[in-house]
């Protein structure tokens, strides 16, 4: 196998991983503080998606500046979700807080499904095809623009949460959320903070993976899959092993598909799920067990 | 109690000869549905480990079926339990990684979703399976096929495996096993801590859940005539079969039963009068309503509920 090939599709993959970041980034902050597991986490990627695509064809909007704005819809869309549903079964049995984002996964799938068709979208940028070439390897512009955005995102997250007030009151809800009640936080707004810029999250990363990949309503599912299978490598609920995570999946499914027929490369990720299930499901960066 | 059922097993028996063709196949549907839910019930409902990949084993009990049919003329009436057993190995599979590893909730959830996926890809990249377009069957309306002119057979059949499945889990529900697997469902630690062998009851579980899922693949494989792994494997048939035992009631006999009958029709309502216009994803988007408005209004499902209501009434009267 050629090297040069390789480091390419390694390099790649890398870039590429940073949306799969800040995905993973999003349910991760949702798990750690809420304990729920959000099913529909792929669902709303789409969601994030489809937002930019109409933006850039309606309004001549760059995705890469109307993701503040896909973020901005679908922080919404997480308050609206964790206000209206997710605060009622905060008690109920775990299975049942599943069945839950089970059915708003499925909602939101469809609704896509019904309002924009089930073809195949890409989204326009004027960055779309601008490559730079370092001797033998290439970069390609739209995913160095894509990894910076997703890295300085992830940076204000992180310094939001550990610098800002609410921020650390978000953490000490993730910690104890008995505790948090305690010292007087109020944690129903706390978790529906938390779970609207979990969202916000996914959001923006689907904003931005609209210009690098197509994309239909149907591709929910599957990003919902990768985003558990970064988590769990990354460990639940750990934000830096959610980063990580992203990076080492994405390079790994651009070598699978390089090494192998690219129509397995999903195969890849679901051997991937089933080896670090049994083998290590609290991840390789340590973190919480549902 | 016993009468009223008698009374509403000679209704089904009678029926197929005053319903239409398009009512028949609705009744087929919620019977082969209400099956299926049944067969998940045994694992999900009565002891608690919730998979999401139960269409693997419908299509591997559908694929083992119809190729043994195509390619050595087996009876699928035989062929029917080799899927039945296929399924069952892949069962114990699934069973033996997962308990055995301990992985419990939604980490053995993924690993179901997991193993179905795997299952689909690998299927659609077999050439002797058809591959992605999958296998189809030819009419030859010979009954030792499983194929017959007259859909009041299928309709017959389809209520058969219900009822088998009902009398199969009825007689788990009162075994031993059956408290075993309650007691796994309510607490693990607790039940192993009394001396139950957790480890070998949920395999049990599986195994026999899996076995009469397979069993069901190939009635689903005959009577569409076809196998594609999209539809055979895919997350959506695992969504079918498991919203009608939690829609109904999981955990309970008549849950399964009755989830089929409240949303087989459902489906149908909102697929004839909205696939119609191209709009193809109305009725998962009305499963998910009802999904969400039973966790958040009838976490038992409906079956618990209208019985609270019947023994109510009673009381108060």
């Amino acid at each position: 196998m050629d090297p040069i090939l390789l480091g390419q599709a390694a390099l790649n993959g890398f870039l590429f991983g940073g949306v799969y970041s800040l995905m993973a980034v999003g349910l991760s902050l949702i798990f750690g503080v809420m304990r729920v597991i959000n099913i529909a986490h792929g669902d709303m990627m789409v969601w994030g998606s489809y937002l930019a695509f109409i933006l850039a064809f309606r309004l001549g909007l760059d995705p890469f500046v109307s993701f503040v704005l896909c973020a901005a819809a679908l922080f919404c869309l997480g308050v609206v979700v964790q206000r209206g549903l997710v605060n009622r079964v905060l008690n109920a049995p775990h299975e049942m807080q599943i069945l839950l984002m089970l059915g708003v996964a499925l909602v939101l799938e469809n609704l896509a499904l019904v309002v924009f068709g089930p073809d195949t979208r890409r989204t326009e940028s004027a960055y779309g095809l601008a490559t730079v070439w370092f001797g033998p390897i290439f970069v390609d512009v739209a995913r160095l623009i894509t990894f910076a955005l997703a890295l300085a995102l992830s940076c204000a997250l992180y310094l939001f949460l550990f610098r800002s007030d609410l921020g650390k009151l978000i953490r000490a809800a993730a910690d104890n959320g008995y505790g948090a009640l305690v010292i007087g936080a109020d944690v129903e707004r706390i978790y529906t903070v938390a779970f609207g810029i979990g969202a916000a999250c996914v959001g923006a990363a689907g904003a931005l993976m609209s210009a690098l990949l197509p994309f239909s309503p149907a591709a929910g599912f599957a990003q919902t899959v990768t985003s558990f299978n970064i988590v769990i490598i990354g460990g639940m609920g750990s934000l830096l092993g959610a980063f990580l995570g992203g990076l080492i999946v994405a390079v790994a499914e651009s070598l699978g598909a390089v090494l192998l027929v690219p129509s397995l490369k999903e195969l890849v990720g679901f051997v991937l799920l089933v080896l670090i299930l049994l083998f290590r499901p609290q991840g390789l960066f340590g973190g919480k067990t549902p | 109690m016993r009468w009223a059922a008698l009374g509403a097993l000679a209704v089904l028996l009678v029926l197929p000869n005053f319903l239409g063709s398009y009512l028949l196949t609705v009744f087929i549907f919620i019977f082969f549905y209400a099956y299926l839910g049944q067969a998940w019930n045994l694992l999900g409902g009565y002891g608690g480990q919730i998979s999401l990949g139960h269409a693997a084993f419908v299509g591997i009990g559908g694929y083992t079926s119809t190729y043994l049919a195509m390619t050595y003329k087996l009876s699928p009436w035989i062929g029917m339990f080799v899927g039945g057993a296929a399924a069952a190995c892949l069962g114990a599979v699934i069973g033996y990684l997962g308990f055995r590893f301990g992985l419990r909730g939604f980490y053995f959830i993924l690993l179901t979703v997991a193993f179905a996926e795997i299952c689909r890809l690998v299927v659609s990249h077999v050439e002797a399976l058809g591959g992605a377009l999958g296998l189809f069957i030819t009419f030859s309306g010979d009954p030792w096929q499983f194929q017959f002119s007259d859909n009041r057979y299928y309709y017959y059949i389809a209520l058969g495996l219900m009822l088998a499945a009902m009398g199969i889990v009825a007689l788990v529900e009162r075994s031993r096993m059956g408290a075993y697997l309650a007691a796994i469902r309510e607490d693990e630690d607790a039940s192993e801590a009394l001396g139950v062998n957790a480890f070998g009851t949920k395999l049990a579980a599986i195994v026999l859940s899996a076995f009469l899922t397979g069993v069901g693949g190939t009635f689903y494989a005959n009577y569409l005539f076809s196998l594609q792994p999209n539809t055979a494997f895919g997350i959506p048939l695992s969504v079918e079969i498991i919203l009608r035992p939690i829609v109904g009631g999981s955990g309970t006999l008549m849950g399964p039963i009755l989830g089929s009958f409240i949303l087989s029709p459902l489906a149908e309502v909102s697929r004839a009068y909205f696939a119609k216009g191209g709009l193809s994803g109305v009725h998962l988007i009305v499963y998910g309503s009802l999904l969400i408005a039973v966790v958040l209004f009838f976490p038992r499902g409906a079956y618990p509920y209208l019985r609270g209501l019947v023994r109510g009434r009673r009381g108060g009267a």
